[in-house]
C-alpha cells in the first residue's frame, strides 16, 4: 500500500480498489472472531482453502476471514456472497458440499441454514434471522464485511472518509462541536457526554496533549471491545486520529489487555498499515496534522480499566487510581492534558462525522443517542454481541434478540454493567435501555456486559461472586474499598453457608454506605451496586438463607444435599460409577442411594443421571429424607415380571 | 503481614510446596543479552518497565529474581516498585510455570452456568489452586475473567486450545489429552 | 498564586491556589483527623479518616480532605452526621486488624468506634504506607514496599537493601500508628535477610 497525499488521491484509490473488485464474484466468508475462533473456525477455514484448490476454484472463489459477526451460539458462521447466503454451526466436513452446491450449483444447503426454534421457519440470509434482524448494526455491522487485517476492505466500505472530512472541511473546535450535537455519551461505563470532555481537555492549558483508548475491558463477560479491537480495528483507529485533530494532541495510545492476544495483533498491523498510509505519522493525508499512536499492553489487572489507574499503568507503575479533581482533562499521562474514551466511544466517530450530529440524534431515547454494542450472555437461547438502538426495552433485548431462556426456565434478573452494576428483575423488563433509565432502577449500563439469569441462579450468590471478584481485583490503597469489600465478602460467604445471622443484611447496607461514599476510585464506590441491587429485588433469597437455611435455586453448596428418589430411581448404575468419591451404594437392581457424609455435592450425579428418569434431586432448607431400609431397594423389572 | 520476601530463594520454593527445595531444581536464569535487548527495544525507558517485564515473561514463561534484578539495574528503577508490579499484575509469575498452561473462565456468564464447579474439579484432580504449578512442572492453573466465548461457557483454555460446554464428569477426560 | 475564598464550617477561609481543603483547614486552626497524612510526605489518601463533606454547584459530596484542592466558594463541613458515620465505620475496620491499638483507641472513643463490630483479623498493617513513602521520599533508599494488591496487599521489607541500611536508620519505625512494622521488620531479619558473607551458602 502507498502513501496517500490527499483527500482526492484517497478517494481515487478508493475507486480503484472497487472498481478491481466484482460484486457479482463468488465469495466465501468466515467469522474468525475468538469465539468463533473456540468453535474451531481455524479448521474450517484450512477446509476452505484446502476444497478451493481440490476443486480448482482458485482466482474464481475469493475467501474472506472477517471480524466478529456477533452470532457467537451459532459459530462458525460463514456467508456466502454475493446471494448472502448464510450457513451457521459450520464445520469442516460441510466445506465440500458448501463448496459444490453454493459456491458452484448456486444452491442452498438447507441443513446449516438458521431454524427458527419457534416457528420451524428457516432463514437464508442473515438479515432475515431474528437474531439479527431486530438489531440495528451501525458499528458492528461492518466487521462482517471486512477482513481486519486488510486496509483495502476498510478502504472499501469508506473508511477514513470521515478523517478527511473532518480534516480538511471542519475546524477542530466544528469537530467538537458536531461530537457535542451527537450527544455522544461514553460507553466505557460511565456515560459521561464525549464531547464535553474533548472540550475540557482541549480548553486545557498546555501544548502536549494525549489521546487514549481504553481497551481494558474487563467486566466479566463482555466482551464487545474485543470483537471490535479484532474485528475492526481501522475504524478505532480513525476515530482516534479524529478525536485527536479536535483536541490538539499529536500523540496517542491504545491500552490493550493482554489476555487479548488477537486484538494486540491486529491493532498491531493497522496502526502500521495507518503508517503507510500516511494516516498517521507526520502531515496526514497533506493536512498539516501529525499524529502517532503507540500501544501498549496491560499485564493483568481490572482496575486499570479505571481512567486514572490506566494513566498509572502507562507511567509503568502500579496501577492505583489517582484522586480527582484534578481530572485527566487537565492534568493526566505524565500531568499532561489527556482524552481517554472506550473502544465503542471511539468506534462512533467516524460514523457521527460522515453522517452528522443530527442522524445520529435521531436514534435513540432523550437523554441516551445512538446505538449501543452489548454481549448478551448467560441463561439465554442466542448468546453473542448485539448492537440496538437506545430505548429498546430489555424484554426484547432477552426475547425478540435473545431468543428467551433455554430449557423451558424461568428468567429470573438480568445484570447489566458487571461488578459496578446491578441486576433487574422481571417487574422491570420493560423499561427502555438508556443511561438514566437503568440507573434509576439501581444498575447502570455500564460497558455492556449483559447477563441472563433464570430461576437457578442464586441471587446472594450472585452477590457474593462480585465481591469475590472485587476483593482481589481493587488494587487494595484505600480502607472504605479493601476493608468495606472484604468484610461484604466475609458476610455474603457466611450467608451463603449457612452461617447467615439477624442483622447480616442491615450491616451489609451499612458497610455498602460507606465504601460507596468514602473510596478513592469508581471501583470501590460502585462494589456495593451488585450487594445492594439483590437485596433491593431478592431480599427474600437472603433471607431464606439466613433464616431458614435454604438456598431457593439450590445453588450454594453447603445448604443443598443430593437426594436420589427411589420412586424414580432405575438403578441405572451411572451415577454410581461417576461418583468421584464412592458415596453412592446400589447395585444392578438396587435402587441407589447417596451416602451424605461421603457425599461432597459436586453435582456429578445430578448431571449424569438420564433425563427420562430424573431421579437425582437437590433438597434445601430441610432434612434429607432417611434411606429406605436395604430390603426396599431391589426394583422388579415389570418385564422381567412378566 | 508476612515477614518473608516476596521472591522465593532462587531454589525455587515457591511452586506450592517445599519439596522443589529438597528437589534442588536449579531454574537457570534468563540469558542477560536477552534481556537487554528486550530492555535496549524500549529505549531504557523507566515508564516501558511493565511492557519490559511482559516480553521478559512472555520469552521465559516466568520472571526469575536475577533477571529482575537487572531490570532493576537496567532502568533504575527500586526494586521495591518492581516488586509490587509483579506481584500486583497477574499476568507475571514469579515461579516457573508449567508445560500446559490451564485458564478456567470465571467470567459472569460462565459463572452462572456453573464454573465453579468445572474448577473444582480440576483442583481436585491435579492438585493446585490457581497461581499454582503441580509438582512435576506439568499443569499451571489460572482462573480467568472472561474469555469472549460465553456463548460456549463453561470454557477452559488449556495452551491454547478450548475446551466448551464443560462439566465437572468432563474434566478428567479433557485433561488425559495432555501428557 | 491566586487567592480563593471558601467556606469551611461556617468560617471563611483565605487559602491559595493549590492547597488542599486539609492545608487550609490547619491554617485556621481546624482540626481535622488523619492517619495517613505526614507533613513530609506527598500526600496519599488511603485512610480516609479526613474524610469532610464538600458542597459545590448545588450537590453534596464526601471527599478526602488531604487530597482535594480548594476552590472558590466551596462549602465544607468537617463534622457532619455522614462525616462522623464514615469515620466510625472506617475506625472499625481498621480495628478488625489493630484491635488495641493506642491511636485507633483514641480516634475510636470520640466517634464511638466497637473494636469488636467485625470479626477480627489482627495483621496490624492498616497499609497507611507511611513506611514505604517515607523510606521512598525522604531516605530514598526504597528498603520497604508493597506487594499483592485486593485483600491481599502488604508491606514487605527487601531483604537486601533493609539488611544493609535499616539497622543504622529506622526512622520510619516512629510513623507506624499501629507499631505493625517493628514485628515485620524482626521476622523479615530472622527469616529471610542474606546470610553474613562468612557463612558458606548452600549449594547443590
Amino acid at each position: 500500500m502507498r502513501r496517500i497525499n490527499s483527500p482526492a488521491d484517497l478517494e481515487g484509490l478508493r475507486k480503484d480498489i472497487l472498481s478491481k473488485r466484482n460484486r457479482n464474484k463468488p465469495c466465501i466468508t468466515l467469522c474468525s472472531g475468538t469465539a468463533c475462533h473456540a468453535s474451531g473456525s481455524e479448521k474450517v477455514a484450512a477446509a476452505i482453502e484446502q476444497e478451493i484448490e481440490k476443486q480448482g476454484l482458485k482466482g474464481e472463489v475469493d475467501f474472506r476471514r472477517t471480524g466478529c459477526h456477533g452470532f457467537c451460539e451459532k459459530g462458525p458462521i460463514a456467508v456466502i456472497y454475493p446471494e448472502e447466503i448464510c450457513y451457521l454451526q459450520v464445520m469442516p466436513e460441510d466445506i465440500s458440499e458448501i463448496t459444490s452446491r453454493t459456491l458452484k450449483e448456486k444452491k442452498v444447503v438447507d441443513r446449516l441454514l438458521y431454524v427458527d426454534p419457534n416457528t420451524g421457519e428457516k432463514a437464508t440470509h442473515e438479515s432475515d434471522i431474528p437474531f439479527y434482524k431486530n438489531q440495528e448494526r451501525l458499528v458492528f455491522g461492518p466487521n462482517r464485511r471486512i477482513d481486519p487485517k486488510s486496509i483495502e476492505d476498510y478502504l472499501a466500505i469508506g473508511g477514513y472518509q470521515a478523517l478527511a472530512k473532518a480534516l480538511f472541511e471542519m475546524t477542530p473546535e466544528q469537530v467538537i462541536r458536531e461530537v457535542k450535537g451527537a450527544n455522544l455519551r461514553g460507553r466505557g461505563g460511565a456515560g459521561f457526554p464525549a464531547g464535553m470532555k474533548w472540550e475540557a481537555a482541549r480548553n486545557a492549558p498546555g501544548e502536549t496533549k494525549y489521546v487514549i483508548v481504553n481497551c481494558d475491558e474487563g467486566d466479566p463477560g463482555a466482551y464487545m471491545d474485543r470483537s471490535l479491537m479484532e474485528g475492526n480495528p481501522h475504524s478505532v483507529l480513525e476515530g482516534l486520529i479524529i478525536g485527536a485533530y479536535a483536541i490538539g494532541s499529536h500523540e496517542g495510545y491504545i491500552y490493550v489487555r493482554q489476555e487479548y492476544p488477537l486484538a494486540v495483533e491486529n491493532v498491531g498491523i493497522a496502526i502500521k498499515q495507518a503508517e503507510q498510509c500516511g494516516f498517521l505519522g507526520e502531515n496526514i493525508l497533506g493536512s498539516g496534522f501529525d499524529f502517532t499512536i503507540q500501544m501498549h499492553r496491560g499485564a493483568g489487572a481490572f482496575v486499570c480499566g479505571e481512567e486514572t489507574s490506566l494513566l498509572m499503568s502507562l507511567e509503568g507503575k502500579a496501577g492505583e487510581p489517582r484522586a480527582r479533581p484534578p481530572y485527566p482533562a487537565t492534568k493526566g499521562l505524565w500531568d499532561k492534558p489527556t482524552n481517554i474514551n472506550n473502544v465503542e466511544t471511539w468506534a462512533n466517530i467516524p460514523f457521527i462525522i460522515n453522517k452528522g450530529a443530527d442522524f445520529f440524534t435521531s436514534i435513540g431515547t432523550e437523554g441516551s443517542k445512538g446505538t449501543k454494542i452489548f454481549s448478551l450472555v448467560g441463561k439465554v437461547n442466542n448468546t453473542g454481541l448485539v448492537e440496538v438502538p437506545m430505548g429498546i426495552t430489555l424484554r426484547d433485548i432477552i426475547y425478540k434478540v435473545g431468543g428467551g431462556i433455554p430449557g423451558g426456565k424461568k428468567f429470573k434478573a438480568v445484570q447489566t454493567g458487571g461488578p459496578s452494576g446491578g441486576c433487574i428483575p422481571e417487574e422491570h423488563l420493560d423499561i427502555e435501555v438508556d443511561f438514566d433509565e437503568l440507573a434509576q432502577v439501581g444498575a447502570i449500563m455500564g460497558s455492556g456486559g449483559m447477563i441472563v439469569m433464570d430461576e437457578d441462579t442464586c441471587m446472594v450468590d450472585v452477590a457474593r461472586y462480585f465481591l469475590a471478584f472485587l476483593a482481589d481485583e481493587s488494587c487494595g490503597k484505600c480502607v472504605p474499598c479493601r476493608e468495606g469489600i472484604r468484610q461484604m465478602l466475609k458476610i455474603l460467604t457466611n450467608i451463603s453457608e449457612g452461617k447467615g445471622k439477624e442483622g447480616d443484611i442491615e450491616l451489609l447496607v451499612e458497610l455498602s454506605e460507606t465504601t460507596r461514599n468514602a473510596s478513592l476510585c469508581a471501583l470501590g464506590k460502585t462494589a456495593p451496586n451488585p450487594v445492594l441491587s439483590t437485596i433491593r429485588y431478592f431480599r427474600d433469597e437472603y433471607e431464606a438463607h439466613i433464616k431458614e437455611k435454604r438456598c431457593p435455586a439450590y445453588v450454594c453448596k453447603e445448604l443443598i444435599s443430593y437426594y436420589i428418589d427411589p420412586d424414580t430411581c432405575q438403578a441405572c448404575m451411572i451415577c454410581l460409577r461417576k461418583c468421584p468419591v464412592e458415596a453412592i451404594v446400589g447395585g444392578k437392581n438396587q435402587i441407589h442411594v447417596i451416602d451424605q457424609e461421603k457425599c461432597i455435592k459436586c453435582g456429578t450425579c445430578f448431571e449424569v443421571c438420564p433425563p427420562r428418569f430424573g431421579a437425582v434431586k437437590k433438597i434445601s432448607g430441610e432434612p434429607v429424607p432417611p434411606p429406605i431400609p436395604e430390603e426396599a431397594r431391589t426394583i422388579i423389572r415389570k418385564s422381567k415380571a412378566k | 503481614m508476612k515477614a518473608r520476601s516476596a521472591f522465593p530463594p532462587s531454589y525455587g520454593e515457591g511452586a506450592g510446596t517445599g519439596i522443589m527445595a529438597r528437589k534442588k531444581v536449579r531454574t537457570v536464569a534468563m540469558d542477560g543479552d536477552k534481556i537487554d535487548q528486550i530492555i535496549d527495544k524500549h529505549q531504557g525507558d523507566a515508564s516501558s518497565l511493565i511492557q519490559v517485564l511482559l516480553e521478559i515473561q512472555s520469552e521465559n514463561r516466568w520472571l526469575p529474581k536475577e533477571a529482575l534484578d537487572k531490570v532493576s539495574e537496567k532502568l533504575h528503577v527500586p526494586f521495591n516498585r518492581i516488586q509490587h508490579i509483579t506481584t500486583f499484575y497477574k499476568a507475571f509469575s514469579l515461579v516457573p510455570r508449567g508445560r500446559y498452561e490451564i485458564h478456567v473462565c470465571m467470567g459472569t456468564a460462565c459463572h452462572v452456568r456453573g464454573a465453579p464447579r468445572v474448577l473444582e474439579k480440576v483442583q481436585d484432580l491435579i492438585g493446585i489452586t490457581p497461581g499454582e504449578t503441580d509438582l512435576d512442572l506439568k499443569f499451571s492453573l489460572e482462573t480467568v475473567n472472561c474469555l469472549g466465548c460465553c456463548a460456549l461457557g463453561p470454557v477452559m483454555v488449556i495452551d491454547g486450545e478450548y475446551h466448551g460446554k464443560m462439566a465437572p464428569a468432563k474434566v478428567e477426560d479433557v485433561l488425559k489429552n495432555y501428557d | 498564586m491566586s487567592k480563593i475564598i471558601l467556606q469551611i464550617d461556617e468560617k471563611k477561609v483565605e487559602a491559595r491556589e493549590g492547597m488542599t481543603i486539609l492545608e487550609a483547614a490547619h491554617s485556621v486552626g481546624i482540626f481535622i483527623p488523619t492517619l495517613c497524612h505526614h507533613e513530609k510526605l506527598e500526600p496519599y489518601g488511603a485512610c480516609r479518616i479526613c474524610t469532610v463533606e464538600v458542597e459545590t454547584h448545588g450537590r453534596t459530596n464526601l471527599i478526602a480532605s488531604c487530597l482535594y484542592p480548594v476552590e472558590q466558594d466551596l462549602v465544607v463541613r468537617t463534622r457532619s452526621e455522614k462525616v462522623d458515620k464514615t469515620r466510625k465505620m472506617i475506625l472499625e475496620l481498621m480495628l478488625a486488624h489493630a484491635p488495641d491499638d493506642p491511636a485507633l483507641q483514641d480516634l475510636a472513643k470520640e466517634y464511638g468506634a466497637d473494636k469488636n463490630r467485625f470479626e477480627k483479623e489482627p495483621s496490624f498493617c492498616i497499609l497507611c504506607g507511611l513506611c514505604v513513602r517515607y523510606c521512598a521520599e525522604v531516605k530514598k533508599k526504597n528498603a520497604v514496599g508493597f506487594v499483592n494488591r485486593g485483600i491481599r496487599r502488604e508491606i514487605s521489607f527487601i531483604p537486601e537493601i533493609a539488611s544493609k541500611e535499616c539497622l543504622n536508620c529506622k526512622e520510619c519505625f516512629s510513623l507506624c500508628p499501629t507499631g505493625a512494622l517493628q514485628a515485620a521488620f524482626v521476622l523479615t531479619e530472622a527469616l529471610a535477610f542474606p546470610p553474613p558473607p562468612s557463612e558458606p551458602v548452600p549449594d547443590e
